[in-house]
């Protein structure tokens, strides 16, 4: 079946969404989206395998809830692509907004360049479901807060000096998962229940299949990424309020 | 050891004269208070949390507990409970816990308030002989009806109706999460509210497999946690709630303890085994009444439109305002949870002083959004604190849908409140995953219990209509002419809208 094309110039995302389900239904597996401007909840609930291309910039929630289908975006997209998605894969050829891969519970999320602010927040994962985030560029304060499993990591591409990371509340909360962040972090970046340490090489061969798949996707060479140290931060424990309370 | 022990509880008493041995009291105490001895009960008083599963039990009546036999030296500020916060607090520097709702000293609005009844000048209906009306529709409803006449008497509607959740009576289940309560005590309440045609809620933590034969009659919850939340989950539910704040603890997340997140749990949360399951305080995609609508319509967009979408808050101190901004996010319904609610576990200062009473609540709700003139755009449905047909009833009147109950539920299922739920030690089953206490509880004859008490509300509800002169729902809906207030002040009277008793 030939690619499906949906011209969305000037379309609300109801009726959007509406003829990606019809196309999906009758059984299209590619999907490419003209025009999109600004449509949030793109992919929104949906299931299967098709694949959608999305030109132009979509709106918040991009592939929310989604289970199973690719979304790629020629463009920046806005806050939480990746909300709560179950499985999938979301490619991002720019940057994305704050909550970016909120609450994801499995998938991947793919950004080029950077994300905004709370990325990664409350992630989580259950024996096989285990999301993922990747990010080429940078990402804001609160990386990773709350998160209760899954992965992500930071690559930080655009960083050609030995910065340290130093955005505020990495991983302040968290009690499952991991993040790697390309080089070092500031101590105090360290938030509430987190800990840091430089990568071992089997964490490095954790996180190899990931990198590799990203710099397929936007054609950055994972050799070079493989080759510098990194920051892997992890919860100190899975209980972390298990010492806040005493009974009445 | 500065403060040393402190005087008992709870006492608890065996009359060895009477006692026969059986030994049902040992087996039954999951708190570890009684124990065989020398052919003897012996008891640890220490341990007691006045649960009365070991009375229940004891087919002889051997058993007596007394709450604090000790008396501390009376005083009105400082009280036992508050003596005994500081000795906890002083030796473990930690936030007390506690279960079940608040427990403070605040007048119960509802029992100011008193109902009306029909004399000479209006007859009053009796409900045995006269159809009552009581089906209640949750969601939104039109500001008016477009109709085209066709030939003849062929009237069309051309207004597209939303969908409404159908309730034959006013009575559902609030949102008490499986984690929380055990499946067990969710089956029997699920079985419950499809027999009485009503729904009940999820809470926030999925929705088991064992539930999907009711999934008709269930709501489900969409929290700060989003635990359990996929498209298969949204799917099956009757309705979404979104939960922004709960009456027991407003402003705060939830902790589900590790102990209670048993594979089941874990499963139906989807959340390794053992890991505390935190929802945050908010949640992280909404900041604001727009953010809110972006979540009301990002739920509305997974499930194509075909699903009510609730927004529930924790009755505040602005609760009205922040009503009328959720009439405004597309929700179609507002569910408002006021300072009684119950919940399993939540610090004590919270429970005890955060939030205003639901009655205060819904009258300020329902009169702001009819001011505005968006009251048909959504259903109140009012919580915390509902114990009997006359609160219901009341709540109505002031201004309220529906209610959810929840406490009331448990204790139709042997629940005694006794607020230890946090333990996981619940000997009724209800509020613990503990496999050998969960067995205790038969869901389907809990069922019968939860369902018998709806159905004796739904009875009061209708002769207390019928008193009134009143047959439909409708009329009752608001009508706060048919409250009188008794001994409450008149700030309170202006606020509730009701007159004071002889006026």
């Amino acid at each position: 079946m030939p690619a499906v094309e949906i011209d969305a110039q000037g379309m609300h995302y109801t009726p959007l969404n509406r003829q990606i389900r019809e196309a999906v239904t009758n059984g299209a597996t590619e999907i490419v989206l003209k025009n999109i401007m600004g449509q949030r909840f793109i992919g929104d609930g949906l299931t299967g395998t098709a694949t959608i291309t999305v030109e132009g910039v979509p709106g918040g929630d991009l592939g929310m809830f989604m289970k199973g289908p690719t979304i790629i975006v020629h463009g920046n997209a806005d806050h939480a692509p990746g909300n709560t998605m179950d499985e999938g894969l979301i490619v991002i050829y720019g940057s994305s907004g704050d909550a970016t891969a909120h609450s994801m519970r499995g998938g991947k999320v793919y950004v080029r360049d950077d994300i905004g602010y709370r990325g990664g927040i409350h992630m989580k994962q259950y024996v096989n479901k285990k999301p993922v985030l990747v990010v080429g560029g940078e990402a804001h304060a609160f990386l990773g807060e709350y998160m209760a499993g899954g992965l992500i990591i930071l690559l930080r591409l655009n960083q050609n000096t030995n910065m340290p990371f130093a955005e505020m509340g990495l991983a302040s909360g968290i009690h499952g998962g991991e993040i790697f962040v390309r080089g070092t972090v500031e101590d105090w970046t360290l938030g509430i229940g987190s800990a840091a340490r430089e990568a071992t090489p089997e964490d490095l061969a954790s996180i190899k299949p990931y990198i590799s798949e990203f710099c397929e996707q936007f054609g950055f060479d994972p050799a070079v990424i493989m080759a510098s140290s990194f920051t892997r931060i992890a919860p100190v424990s899975a209980r972390p309020f298990a010492n806040k309370y005493t009974w009445e | 050891m500065i403060i040393g022990s402190r005087p008992l509880k709870f006492q608890v008493m065996v009359d060895h004269d009477q006692c026969m041995l059986c030994g049902r009291c040992v087996e039954n105490c999951s708190y570890g208070v009684y124990r065989m001895e020398d052919g003897k009960i012996r008891v640890n008083s220490r341990n007691c949390v006045a649960c009365h599963r070991c009375l229940s039990q004891c087919p002889r009546d051997a058993i007596m507990i007394a709450e604090r036999p000790c008396d501390y030296r009376n005083h009105p500020v400082w009280t036992d409970q508050v003596r005994e916060n500081i000795f906890k607090q002083a030796e473990s520097g930690k936030i007390l816990l506690g279960g079940m709702g608040n427990t403070g000293d605040y007048p119960i609005i509802f029992d100011r308030l008193v109902l009306d009844a029909c004399q000479v000048t209006n007859p009053s209906i009796d409900p045995l002989r006269e159809p009552m009306e009581l089906r209640t529709f949750i969601g939104k409803k039109p500001r008016q009806l477009e109709l085209k006449y066709g030939p003849g008497n062929d009237v069309e509607l051309k207004t597209k109706l939303v969908k409404n959740l159908q309730l034959e009576t006013p009575i559902m289940i609030g949102h008490m999460s499986y984690g929380a309560i055990s499946l067990n005590a969710q089956m029997a309440m699920a079985k419950a509210v499809s027999e009485s045609g009503t729904f009940m809620g999820t809470g926030e933590g999925g929705l088991h497999e064992a539930l999907y034969p009711y999934q008709n009659h269930m709501i489900v919850q969409v929290a700060s946690g989003r635990f359990g939340v996929d498209v298969n989950y949204l799917d099956r539910g009757a309705a979404i709630e979104i939960k922004i704040g709960q009456g027991a603890k407003p402003g705060i997340g939830g902790h589900l303890p590790g102990e209670k997140v048993c594979a089941d749990v874990s499963c139906t949360r989807m959340i390794p085994e053992g890991s505390d399951a935190i929802s945050p305080a908010p949640h992280h995609d909404i900041y604001s009444i727009e953010d809110l609508k972006q979540l009301v319509r990002g739920l509305k967009e997974a499930t194509e439109w075909k699903k009510p979408v609730f927004v529930k808050i924790a009755a505040v101190h602005n609760v009205a305002a922040i009503a009328a901004g959720i009439a405004r996010s597309g929700a179609d319904a507002v569910v408002v949870d006021g300072f009684r609610g119950g919940t399993g576990a939540a610090p004590a200062v919270f429970r005890d002083h955060v939030g205003i009473p639901i009655e205060a609540a819904i009258a300020a709700v329902d009169t702001k959004l009819r001011q505005q003139g968006i009251r048909n755009e959504v259903s109140i449905i009012a919580s915390g604190g509902i114990r009997q047909s006359a609160d219901l009833t009341k709540a109505i009147c002031l201004g309220a849908d529906a209610v959810y109950i929840g406490t009331a539920a448990l204790v139709a299922m042997g629940c005694r409140v006794c607020g230890t739920c946090y333990r996981n030690l619940c000997t009724w089953g209800i509020a613990t995953q503990r496999p050998d206490l969960v067995a205790r509880l038969n869901p389907d004859e809990a069922a019968v219990n939860v369902s018998n008490l709806i159905h004796a509300w739904t009875l009061e509800l209708a002769e207390l209509m019928g008193a009134a002169g009143i047959n439909s729902i409708e009329s009752l809906r608001g009508n706060r002419d048919r409250l009188r207030g008794y001994m409450l002040d008149e700030t309170m009277l202006d606020v509730l809208d009701v007159n004071a008793v002889g006026a």
